[in-house]
C-alpha cells in the first residue's frame, strides 16, 4: 500500500472536514451568510474521486462542494473567503458557498439547482471529443438528483454520443429532508444508468480507497474508449441538509450507525493498522489541517469586502 | 458594382452560419432535425452534406439536454450555436438559459466567457394555437446576463447572426416563422450588424412607430397608409432589445415628439412597457401625447383565425392610434365596391 497516498488522501479528508467545521462556526457567528450545506460524512466521495483524475480532467459540482473545490485546488483561503462574501474569494465574493469557480484548476462550479449541472458536465465531455483532447469530466450530484429530467437527459446524451464523463452519484440517503425509499422507486440509482446505456458501480463511498479506485477505473475506461460511466456512492451526511437544518427526520440510532463508518476513522485506522502513522502522527497531520483552516479564516476575516463600484462587473463579457 | 444579391431570411441567416461556421472550426450548429432532416424550417438546408456530422449535429426531443450540452461546451470554449425547433419549446430548457448560462460569468466573478447563440422562430405563425405561438422576447429581455436580438429583413438576418455568433456572451436570437420566405438584398461575405444598434427602417417627422421583428413590417404597412393621408411616420427597428439603443430610441422620440410601440406579445410587464417607462423617464418634456403601446391582446393565443387576428397588433391599430394622436379624423370608410364580393 502506498504510504505517500494515504497519508496524502488522510490529509486531504482532514482539511475539508476541519474547514467546514469552521465555516459552520462562522456561519453561527454570523460572518458567512446564505445557504451552507455541509458535506461533513461525505469527504472519502469528492477526495477518493479527485484524487483518481489527472489535474486536466474537469470538475463539474452542485452546492454542496467545498470539498471538490479543496480536493482539486486546495486553496482554502479562496473558498473560506468566499464563504465570507470576500473580493478575495474564489468567486469574489459573487458566488458564495454554492458557486465555488477556479477555471485555471478547470473546477467547474459550484451550481445549485438541482440537476441543471448535468447536461453542463456532458457538454464539457462533448467539449473534449469534439476537439480530440483526452480530458474527462467528473460530474457529482445527490441522489435526489436522480428524478429530475435534467438529469435523464444528460446522461441520456452522454449515452447516445459516447461522452467521456463519469457521473457520480453522492448517495447520501437523503433528499434535503426526505428519506430515499419515500422518493426513489428502486433501491439503487445506479440501475438508471443501465438505459442510456452506461455502465455503473455502487461503491462503498465512505471507503476512499475504495471510491478512488472505482473512479481510477471509470475515468481510464472513459479517457481510453470515450464512453460515459456512471458511479454511486453510498454515503451519509452527518449534518443537515443545510446549517439552517437540525435534521430531525432521523433517529440519533440511524445517524450513530452512520458515524460508526465516519470516512476519515476508518481510513485513519488502516493506516494505523499498516503501521504507515501512528495516532500521534495523525494527529499532527490533523493539527496541521486545522491551521491551514485557521490560516484561511484569518485571510477571509482580513479580506477586503467587494467594492460597491463593481458591482455591475461580469454581467457580460 | 456587384449585383444586389436577393436572399430569403432563412437563406441569409444560413449563409451567416456557414460563413462563420467556415471561418472558425470551433462553430458547430446543435438542434433537433438540424442535420438529416435539413431543419425543420429548412435554415440549416445542406449544412450537414457541407460540415459532416461532426460539426451540425441531431439532438433527440431534449431541449434542457442539448441546451445544457451548449453551455458546458461553451465555457470550455467552444461556440455553440443551439437552434430551437421553436423558442416555444426553450421554456422546458429555461433552466439551462436563465439559471446556468445568463448567471455563469457573474457569479464566476469573471473567470468563464460563454459564447453561444440560441436560435429558432419565435411569435405566433398561423393558426398554431395558444401553445405555439409565443412572443417570449420579454421574458428573456428581463434577464441580465443575456443579449436578445430580433431581426426583421434579411440583411439584419444575416448580418445580426454574425456578429451574434462572435459575441462571447450568451444570445437569444428570436427570428419569425413567418418571415423565414422573406425576401430582400442581402451583402456578400462579410456584413456584421453590430449588436445594440437600432435602425431607421423608414424617416418620418410627426410620429415615431417603434418595433423589433415581424412587427417592424406591420409598422412600415402603418406608415405606408398615414403618409398616404400626410402623416410621416419614422419606423425605428431596435433589432435588439438587450442591449437596447437608447439613444437611438430617444433621439428619435424627442424630435417626432409622438411614440406607439407595436409589440407581439402580450402587454402586461412586455417590452413596450418598459420602453415608454424609459421614453417618459428621460424625454418626458419632448413629448406632445402619451406614448401608446399596440400589443397582442392580453390572452392566450386562440386557434381560430379571426381570433387569432384579433388578438395580433395589426396595421389598422397602428394607424387609427396615431391617428388618434395627431388629432387626424378617421378617413370615411368607402362603400363596397359592387362586384368584389366584399
Amino acid at each position: 500500500m502506498d504510504a505517500t497516498l494515504l497519508l496524502g488522501l488522510y490529509r486531504q479528508m482532514a482539511l475539508c472536514r476541519r474547514f467546514e467545521e469552521a465555516a459552520a462556526k462562522a456561519y453561527s457567528q454570523g460572518k458567512v451568510s446564505g445557504f451552507l450545506h455541509l458535506y461533513i460524512g461525505q469527504e472519502a466521495v469528492a477526495v477518493g474521486a479527485i484524487s483518481a483524475a489527472e489535474r486536466t480532467d474537469y470538475i463539474v459540482a452542485t452546492y454542496r462542494e467545498h470539498a471538490h473545490y479543496l480536493a482539486r485546488t486546495g486553496d482554502a483561503r479562496g473558498a473560506m473567503a468566499e464563504l465570507y462574501g470576500k473580493a478575495s474569494g474564489c468567486s469574489g465574493g459573487r458566488g458564495g458557498s454554492m458557486h465555488l469557480f477556479d477555471a485555471a484548476h478547470r473546477m467547474l462550479g459550484g451550481w445549485a439547482i438541482v440537476g441543471g449541472h448535468v447536461p453542463i458536465a456532458a457538454g464539457v465531455a462533448f467539449a473534449s471529443k469534439y476537439r480530440d483532447e483526452k480530458d474527462v469530466t467528473l460530474c457529482f450530484f445527490g441522489d435526489g438528483t436522480a428524478n429530475m429530467g435534467a438529469f435523464h437527459e444528460g446522461l441520456a446524451l452522454a449515452g447516445l454520443w459516447k461522452l467521456p464523463v463519469v457521473f457520480i452519484c453522492e448517495n447520501n440517503q437523503y433528499a434535503m429532508g426526505t428519506p430515499l425509499y419515500r422518493t426513489l422507486a428502486v433501491e439503487d440509482v445506479a440501475v438508471r444508468a443501465r438505459g442510456y446505456p452506461m455502465k455503473s458501480e455502487i461503491v462503498n463511498g465512505d471507503d476512499v480507497l475504495e471510491m478512488r479506485e472505482a473512479v481510477r477505473h471509470a475515468i481510464n475506461r472513459a479517457r481510453r474508449e470515450s464512453k460515459p460511466f456512471f458511479i454511486e456512492a453510498k454515503t451519509y451526511r452527518f449534518r443537515g441538509h443545510s446549517v439552517a437544518d437540525p435534521g430531525k427526520y432521523r433517529s440519533k440510532e440511524e445517524l450513530q450507525k452512520w458515524m460508526e463508518r465516519d470516512p476519515i476513522r476508518v481510513l485513519a485506522e488502516r493506516i494505523q493498522k499498516l503501521s504507515i502513522a501512528t495516532e500521534e502522527q495523525l494527529h499532527a497531520f490533523d493539527d496541521e489541517a486545522k491551521a491551514q483552516v485557521q490560516d484561511a479564516v484569518e485571510f477571509a476575516e482580513r479580506a477586503p469586502v467587494p467594492d460597491p463600484a463593481t458591482v455591475g462587473e461580469y454581467v457580460y463579457a | 458594382m456587384p449585383e444586389p444579391r436577393v436572399l430569403s431570411f432563412r437563406e441569409a441567416l444560413r449563409e451567416a452560419m456557414v460563413e462563420e461556421m467556415e471561418r472558425d472550426p470551433s462553430i458547430f450548429l446543435m438542434g433537433e432535425e438540424v442535420g438529416h432532416y435539413n431543419g425543420a424550417y429548412k435554415v440549416s438546408e445542406g449544412m450537414l452534406e457541407r460540415f459532416g456530422e461532426r460539426r451540425v449535429i441531431d439532438t433527440p426531443i431534449a431541449e434542457t439536454g442539448f441546451a445544457g450540452v451548449g453551455v458546458g461546451a461553451a465555457m470550455v470554449g467552444l461556440r455553440p450555436i443551439i437552434e430551437f425547433m421553436t423558442w416555444n419549446f426553450s421554456l422546458v430548457a429555461a433552466d439551462q438559459l436563465i439559471n446556468n448560462a445568463a448567471k455563469l460569468r457573474y457569479m464566476s466573478n469573471g473567470q468563464f466567457r460563454l459564447p453561444i447563440v440560441f436560435r429558432g422562430p419565435g411569435g405566433a405563425a398561423h393558426a398554431l394555437a395558444a401553445q405555439h405561438s409565443q412572443a417570449l422576447e420579454a421574458l428573456y429581455a428581463h434577464v441580465p446576463g443575456l443579449k436578445v436580438v430580433l431581426p426583421s429583413t434579411p440583411a439584419d438576418g444575416k448580418g445580426l447572426l454574425k456578429a451574434a455568433i462572435r459575441d462571447d456572451n450568451p444570445i437569444v436570437f428570436i427570428e419569425s416563422e413567418v418571415m423565414y420566405a422573406l425576401k430582400g438584398e442581402v451583402p456578400d461575405g462579410e456584413h456584421v450588424v453590430p449588436l445594440g444598434v437600432a435602425d431607421v427602417k423608414r424617416p418620418g417627422r410627426d410620429v415615431t412607430i417603434v418595433a423589433w421583428s415581424k412587427m417592424v413590417h406591420t409598422a412600415l404597412k402603418a406608415a405606408e397608409t398615414l403618409a398616404g393621408e400626410g402623416i410621416e411616420a419614422e419606423v425605428l427597428d431596435l433589432r435588439t432589445l438587450r442591449p437596447l439603443d437608447e439613444r437611438a430610441l430617444l433621439e428619435s422620440v424627442a424630435r417626432t415628439h409622438r411614440c406607439v410601440i407595436v409589440q407581439e406579445g402580450w402587454p402586461f410587464a412586455g417590452i413596450a412597457a418598459e420602453l415608454i417607462t424609459l421614453i417618459v423617464e428621460k424625454t418626458f418634456d419632448d413629448l406632445d401625447a402619451p406614448p401608446e403601446r399596440i400589443t397582442n391582446l392580453d390572452v392566450p393565443m386562440p386557434y381560430a383565425r379571426n381570433l387569432e387576428n384579433e388578438v395580433l397588433p395589426s396595421a389598422e391599430r397602428v394607424t387609427t392610434a396615431v391617428r388618434k394622436m395627431l388629432g387626424h379624423p378617421e378617413p370615411s370608410r368607402r362603400p363596397a365596391v359592387a362586384g368584389t364580393g366584399r
